[in-house]
């Protein structure tokens, strides 16, 4: 419990005295969010088109398609027939969306 | 077949196969078939259709029960079960998905976002619910809970167009997912307390352990509350009021019926199953939910104008009392929640059927004044009105009377009396708040200009739903013994 308090008052003291003995120059390179080299233009809140969104979301379908895929192209042999089957059970499943995203222009990007 | 595919788990998961495959034909054809907006209405017969083949796969698994005389046969090595309970509530959920589709095509050319999706989604949500009533295994459980809650996402927010419907859409999606979130922390404690995932091994690894371990506890209160946030109980009842109004009417009518019936569903698989033996942990604040719940549906309800959240409000009050059914726990309690549930997806959805006829192109048909003086344009409509709102109210001779009876009979049988004397005394509240509808109908002045014409679907889903309202509150005996073969156990 002591040992805890003055862990405490320890770290504490020493931001302020560091406070206190730091050199404190502003600038305005300095002051930015990202100091990577490049400037900023504007703040992140900015809107951008919708249609990264579906880009994102038909990302995502066929990174879960993947995910699936692997394992199965894994453990293949051992799966036979059955994992064939379910497999394509999934992809049947996968291809109906696509389906439909095609039809409804989702791919289109003009 | 296989042995990872017996004819036995064909056999089990038809229903859901079908309506699967359904789905997933009107996603595919639907541009083909019927390319034009006027078209869409066709779908309708379509999901018809599907019903149809459910029903008769239902049907068939019922024979086979009853020829065979076992009570539940279990498949995919555990997965799935058909029984009573499951078949039983399957049935609602075909009613609801049936209605919901024969009112809808109308209602979404006023709307003008007439689109084949909707269909599809309809039966989608319908198979999320299917599992719920008939999976036997957490995880199985778990994806019914989102193949239902995620697509319903979707139709509440199918007015793409209008800003209400988005908004419930995101309110809903933002607080389904944080709900899901404590029902995935749930069931992953129950696994992890138990080293299983099917509900029969979680009851026997309970069974052996000490009952005042904290970590059950826990694990009890993020699944009850996963759980009551589907069923939209005080005090997870936020979304429910904000939510219903929001929606498209069938929409609202469907989710408010199919969504609160397959949560009723999962609670009772749950603590009749697994959790039946940690009962004196979870009785106490199931009790407090309840008449929290009832308290705040009916007090809510009172001061509503728009009528779809006054509905909205009510349905959380029925939520309650179907809770105190599953608080008595003796059998006649539990097979007073299978009647609740059933006999209020007939009221509860005639009551918004009604609503749905009175939307046109400039005519909102949501508010207090917009049903002024019903019953002289449109009689027939407001009659049926009246005897949906009488059942809502549960006043003899109709089904709503029959549900709360067996309810309050149960308190009583096991000794509830304090809390079976909340219930009838909201009941009178109760009565208030529907008869101000009753009251615009019939004694107040017609608005000008409004004209209820429903659509041959309309016509054929209110009498069906009245039918049902009325039929099971006269004859109830025939659906009192399917009802009691429902009961788990």
């Amino acid at each position: 419990m002591i040992y805890i308090l003055l862990a405490g008052t320890f770290l504490i003291g020493l931001l302020f005295v560091a406070k206190l003995l730091r050199p404190s120059v502003p600038s305005k390179v300095k002051q930015e969010i990202y100091e990577c080299g490049i400037p900023t233009m504007s703040n992140a809140r900015g809107r951008y088109s919708v249609r990264f969104y579906i880009i994102a979301i038909l990302f995502v379908v066929f990174d879960v398609e993947t995910i699936f895929l692997f394992p199965w192209a894994v453990r293949y042999k051992q799966l036979g027939w059955f994992g064939v089957l379910e497999v394509a059970v999934f992809l049947a499943i996968l291809f109906v969306g696509y389906i439909w995203a095609y039809k409804k222009k989702a791919l289109r990007w003009s | 077949m296989s042995e990872f595919y017996t004819s036995l788990d064909h056999f089990a998961i038809l229903p859901a196969l079908l309506m699967g495959l359904f789905g997933c034909a009107i996603f595919l054809f639907d541009f083909w078939l019927f390319p034009s907006a006027r078209e869409k209405r066709y779908l309708v017969w379509f999901v018809i259709v599907t019903e149809a083949f459910v029903g008769v796969a239902l049907y068939r698994q019922f024979a086979y029960l009853k020829s065979s005389g076992i009570s539940s046969v279990s498949a995919f090595k555990g997965l799935l079960s058909i029984d009573g309970f499951s078949i039983f509530f399957n049935v609602m959920f075909l009613v609801a998905a049936l209605l919901a589709a024969l009112v809808s095509y109308r209602y979404l050319e006023e709307e003008r976002e007439n689109h084949g999706e909707y269909y599809g989604l309809l039966l989608m949500a319908q198979c999320g619910m299917f599992f719920l009533a008939s999976a036997t295994e957490l995880v199985s459980l778990f994806i019914g809970v989102e193949l239902m809650t995620i697509t319903f996402y979707v139709l509440v927010g199918f007015l793409a167009r209008d800003k209400r419907s988005n908004e419930a859409a995101i309110k809903y999606f933002i607080l389904g997912s944080f709900s899901s979130a404590f029902l995935a922390y749930g069931f992953s404690l129950l696994y992890g307390l138990t080293g299983s995932t099917h509900l029969a091994g979680i009851t026997a690894a309970l069974a052996s352990r000490p009952l005042d371990d904290p970590i059950l506890l826990i694990a009890i209160i993020t699944t009850t509350v996963g759980v009551l946030f589907k069923l939209a109980v005080a005090p997870f009842h936020m979304w429910a009021p904000d939510v219903y109004e929001g929606a498209p009417t069938p929409v609202t009518a469907y989710l408010a019926v199919g969504s609160k019936a397959a949560a009723i569903a999962l609670l009772l698989r749950l603590f009749e199953g697994p959790l039946a033996g940690s009962r004196d942990m979870w009785e106490p604040m199931l009790a407090v939910v309840a008449v929290l719940t009832i308290t705040v549906g009916n007090l809510g309800a009172l001061s509503q104008d728009n009528i779809k959240r006054m509905l909205a409000y009510s349905a959380v009050a029925h939520a309650g009392y179907m809770l105190l059914g599953l608080v008595a726990g003796n059998e006649t309690g539990i097979m007073g929640v299978v009647i609740y549930a059933f006999v209020y997806s007939f009221m509860n959805f005639g009551a918004f059927l009604v609503l749905i006829g009175l939307r046109q192109q400039d005519v909102r048909g949501e508010s207090m004044e917009e049903l002024h003086g019903l019953m002289r344009r449109n009689g027939p409509a407001s009659v049926m009105m009246l005897v949906f709102l009488v059942s809502l109210a549960g006043i003899p001779p109709t089904a709503g009377f029959i549900a709360k009876y067996f309810i309050f009979l149960a308190l009583i049988e096991t000794g509830h009396y304090v809390l079976a004397l909340i219930g009838v005394l909201y009941v009178a509240v109760a009565i208030y708040y529907y008869f101000r509808v009753v009251r615009a109908m019939f004694l107040d002045a017609p608005a000008s200009g409004l004209n209820l014409i429903p659509s041959t679907g309309l016509r054929v889903a209110i009498v069906a739903a009245g039918i049902g309202t009325i039929g099971l509150g006269l004859f109830a005996e025939p659906f009192l013994r399917l009802a009691g073969m429902s009961i788990l156990r």
